[in-house]
C-alpha cells in the first residue's frame, strides 16, 4: 500500500469532503425555517375539528363561567305556574328559548349554571388525581424494586375495593357538598393514571436517552420530569379527557343517589338524571344536557389530538411533510 | 503481514501515552441472574457474561475491544462506568477504586468519564433542541447557571466537533446520523472529561462517514489529551484509533496487545478468524485468501462449558482445552493470549 493508496486515499477523501459538504448543506434545512414561522396556532387552524372544538369549548366555558351575567334566570327560578313551556322550536316563546322542566326552572339558565358545576368538578378531579397519580406511578416505575412493589400494592388494594361503596362511606363522613365529591372522585380515580404512567415509564426508562441524561449526570427527578415525563403528554391527555367524561357521569350518579350536590346546586349531570323522571311526556329534560355533556367531551376529545401532535415534534414534522410532499415534489423535480 | 485493509484514513498519528494507569479492571465478573432452574427452583440461573477480565488502560491510550455480540464487551464498557454492578473483580480510575461508588458521589464521577452511545437516533432526546443536550451536563453540573448560559461554550464545543454553527437552536432529528454522532460526542466532551467509553460509536453509522468521526475522535485525543475505551464488533474499525487492543470472546478475553501486533501477529485461534473476515478491497487478493469459517456454535452463557470457553469453533481443539481454562499469559512482551497452543 504504497502508490495506489495515497490515490485511493485522495480519492476517499474526495468522496468525503463531498458528502460532508452535503451533509451540512442540504440537512433539515427547510423544515427549520418553516418551524420558525409556524406556531402553534397555524397548526390549530390546519386542525379543523380542532379548531371548531376549540371555538365551542370557548364558548361553553365563557357562558358557564359567566352565567350569574348571563343566564336569564336563575338555577331555580320559577314556580309551578311556569312549569312545562315548550321550547322554542316547539311553539314556545322567547322568554324560555329551551323551555322549562316540570318545576318551571328555565332550562337555558340551568344548563349555564350547571355547566359551570360540571367542568369546575371535571377540571379539579382530573388535576388532582391526575397529579398523584402521576407522580405516584414515575416514582414506582422509576425507581423499580421495593418501591414499586409496595405502591403497586398499594394500587391493587385501592382499586379492589369497591369504588361507590368507598364513596358512600366517606361522603357519609364528610357531608355530602361540591368539595367532598371532588374529594371522593380523585380519591378513586387516581389509580389508572399511577398504573398507566408506570407502564410507559417502564418502557422509557430504557430508552437511550434516558440512559444518556444519568449518564451525564442529571439527578434522578430531572431524569423524571425532564426526560421521562414528556413520553407520557399523549397518552396522559388521551386519558385525561376518557377520566374527565367519565367524572361528569360518577358526579351526577353520586348527585342521584343524594351524595352529591344538593338542591340549589345543579350540574348538568344533576339536570340528565332529574330528566329521567318524565323522559316519556318531556324527553328533552333529559336529552338536552345529555347532548351538552357529549358535546363538551367530544369537543375535549378534538382538542387533546391537536395538543398530542402539538407537543410532539416528531408529530409535527409529519404533518408538516405531508403538508409539504406537493411542494417538494416540485423543487425536487427541478434539481 | 496479515493483509488488512486501511479502512479507515488515518490522518493524524495517534497521540503517544503516558505511562500513568488511568483505568484498572482487575478480575472483573458480571453474572445476570435470569431465572431458576431445578423442580424446586433450587438453582438460580446465572449467565455468565463477563468472567475474570482484567486490563488497564493507560493515560492518553485508546484500547480497542473487540468481540461478536454477546461477548460482554459493552457490558464491560457500562460496568466500568459504574452503570452495572460486578459480581466480583475491582475497577479503578484514576489510581482510587470507584467499584462500590454509587449516589451523589457516582454523580460527581460522572465528571470524569463519559459515554458515546452506538446509536445516534435514540441516544438523542427528540424534544430537546442541540443546545439543550449539550448543554445539560453543564447545568446539572453547576458549571452553568442556566442553557442560554452556556450558549457560547456549547457552539464553539459544536463547531470543534464539525458541526455548523446554526445546529445549536435545532433539533436532532434535523441531522444526519453522522451529525447526530457528532452532537452525541460534543454532549460527552462538554465536561471536559478525562475518559470516554466509545460503545460501537460508528457501528450504526454508514461506511462513507465512520472515517470521519473516528478521524474527529482521534482528533479530540489529540487535543484534550483524551483516553478511549473503544468499542467495537470488528477488527476493521479500530486499527488506526487504537494503541492496543483486547479481544473479547464469550465473557473471557481471548487476546490483548499492541494495535498493530495484533494484526500482524495475531496468537489466539479467534483472532485469526476475525482478522480473514474483515475483507479487502483488492478483488484478486481477496479470492486468493485462506478465509478462515468458524463452524460450531458459541456457548451458552448460562452453563459455559469448563475449559476455554472457544473449544466448540476453535480449529486447534485438543482433549486439554475441554478440561481447562486456558490463563491469559503474556507469550511475547506486551502480548497477552489465552491459548494452550501457541
Amino acid at each position: 500500500m504504497s502508490g495506489t493508496a495515497t490515490d485511493e486515499y485522495s480519492a476517499h477523501q474526495h468522496d468525503v469532503d463531498e458528502a460532508l459538504l452535503a451533509e451540512q448543506g442540504m440537512e433539515g434545512r427547510p423544515y427549520e425555517l418553516r418551524a420558525s414561522t409556524t406556531g402553534l396556532f397555524s397548526e390549530l387552524r390546519a386542525d379543523k375539528a380542532g379548531l371548531l372544538s376549540a371555538v365551542f369549548l370557548f364558548i361553553v366555558v365563557f357562558a358557564a363561567f359567566a352565567a350569574p351575567l348571563l343566564a336569564p334566570y336563575g338555577p331555580v327560578e320559577g314556580n309551578p305556574s311556569t312549569s312545562s313551556i315548550p321550547p322554542i322550536w316547539a311553539d314556545g316563546s322567547w322568554d324560555h328559548v329551551l323551555g322549562t322542566d316540570t318545576q318551571g326552572y328555565d332550562v337555558l339558565s340551568r344548563l349555564m349554571y350547571g355547566a359551570r358545576t360540571t367542568l369546575l368538578i371535571g377540571l379539579a378531579v382530573v388535576a388532582i388525581a391526575g397529579l398523584f397519580g402521576v407522580v405516584l406511578g414515575l416514582i414506582a416505575g422509576y425507581r423499580g424494586g421495593r418501591t414499586d412493589r409496595w405502591l403497586m400494592r398499594w394500587v391493587d388494594v385501592q382499586v379492589a375495593f369497591p369504588g361507590l361503596l368507598i364513596a358512600l362511606i366517606m361522603i357519609a363522613v364528610l357531608g355530602p357538598s361540591m368539595t367532598s365529591v371532588i374529594f371522593v372522585l380523585s380519591f378513586n380515580g387516581w389509580m389508572v393514571y399511577a398504573r398507566m404512567t408506570r407502564g410507559v415509564v417502564l418502557a422509557a426508562k430504557e430508552r437511550p436517552y434516558v440512559e444518556a441524561a444519568e449518564m451525564v449526570g442529571c439527578r434522578p427527578r430531572r431524569v423524571m420530569f425532564v426526560h421521562i415525563l414528556p413520553n407520557l403528554t399523549s397518552s396522559l391527555v388521551t386519558l385525561a379527557v376518557l377520566e374527565f367524561a367519565r367524572i361528569i357521569l360518577a358526579e351526577a350518579t353520586l348527585s342521584f343517589l343524594g351524595l352529591g350536590l344538593q338542591f340549589p346546586e345543579v350540574s348538568l349531570g344533576v339536570m340528565a338524571n332529574g330528566g329521567r323522571d318524565a323522559f316519556f311526556s318531556l324527553p328533552r329534560l333529559a336529552i338536552i344536557p345529555g347532548v351538552v355533556i357529549t358535546l363538551i367531551v367530544l369537543a375535549v376529545n378534538f382538542l387533546a389530538s391537536w395538543l398530542r401532535v402539538v407537543f410532539d415534534p416528531q408529530e409535527r414534522e409529519k404533518r408538516f411533510a405531508a403538508g409539504a410532499t406537493t411542494a417538494a415534489t416540485t423543487v425536487e423535480g427541478v434539481m | 503481514m496479515t493483509a488488512v485493509p486501511e479502512s479507515t484514513a488515518l490522518r493524524v498519528g495517534r497521540p503517544v501515552p503516558s505511562e500513568e494507569l488511568l483505568v484498572e479492571v482487575d478480575g472483573l465478573s458480571i453474572h445476570f441472574p435470569v431465572g431458576r432452574a431445578g423442580f424446586w427452583g433450587q438453582r438460580v440461573k446465572v449467565v455468565h457474561a463477563v468472567d475474570d477480565v482484567s486490563f488497564a488502560i493507560r493515560r492518553g491510550e485508546t484500547l480497542g475491544l473487540v468481540g461478536e455480540s454477546g461477548s460482554g464487551k459493552t457490558t464491560v464498557g457500562r460496568a466500568i462506568l459504574r452503570r452495572i454492578d460486578p459480581t466480583a473483580g475491582t475497577i479503578r480510575f484514576q489510581g482510587e477504586d470507584i467499584t462500590a461508588t454509587k449516589g451523589e458521589e457516582l454523580r460527581l464521577l460522572r465528571q470524569h468519564m463519559q459515554l458515546v452511545f452506538q446509536d445516534p437516533y435514540a441516544s438523542l432526546n427528540p424534544r430537546m433542541t442541540v443546545l439543550q443536550l449539550v448543554a445539560e451536563p453543564l447545568v446539572v453540573h453547576g458549571r452553568a447557571k442556566s442553557v442560554e448560559a452556556a450558549k457560547s461554550d456549547v457552539v464553539s464545543l459544536l463547531e470543534r466537533c464539525g458541526l455548523p454553527a446554526d445546529a445549536a437552536d435545532r433539533h436532532p432529528h434535523a441531522f444526519s446520523g453522522g451529525q447526530r454522532q457528532r452532537i452525541g460526542i460534543a454532549r460527552a466532551l462538554a465536561l471536559r472529561p478525562h475518559f470516554i467509553v466509545a460503545d460501537e460509536p460508528v457501528s450504526a453509522l454508514d461506511v462513507s462517514v465512520r472515517a470521519q468521526v473516528v478521524n474527529l475522535m482521534q482528533d479530540l485525543q489529540h487535543e484534550l489529551g483524551l483516553t478511549y475505551l473503544f468499542i467495537a464488533h470488528d477488527l476493521s474499525v479500530v486499527r488506526h484509533i487504537s494503541h492496543r487492543i483486547a479481544i473479547l470472546y464469550a465473557g473471557k478475553l481471548a487476546e490483548l496487545a499492541d494495535s498493530d501486533a495484533v494484526y500482524e501477529s495475531p496468537l489466539h485461534p479467534y483472532t485469526e478468524a476475525l482478522l480473514s473476515s474483515v475483507p479487502i478491497p483488492d478483488p484478486p487478493l481477496q479470492r486468493a485468501r485462506r478465509r478462515i469459517v468458524l463452524q460450531g456454535e458459541i456457548p451458552n452463557p448460562i452453563e459455559p462449558p469448563t475449559g476455554c470457553r472457544f473449544q466448540t469453533r476453535c480449529p486447534l481443539v485438543q482433549d486439554v482445552c475441554r478440561r481447562q481454562a486456558p490463563p491469559l499469559e503474556e507469550k511475547a512482551p506486551g502480548h497477552w493470549a489465552a491459548c494452550f497452543f501457541r
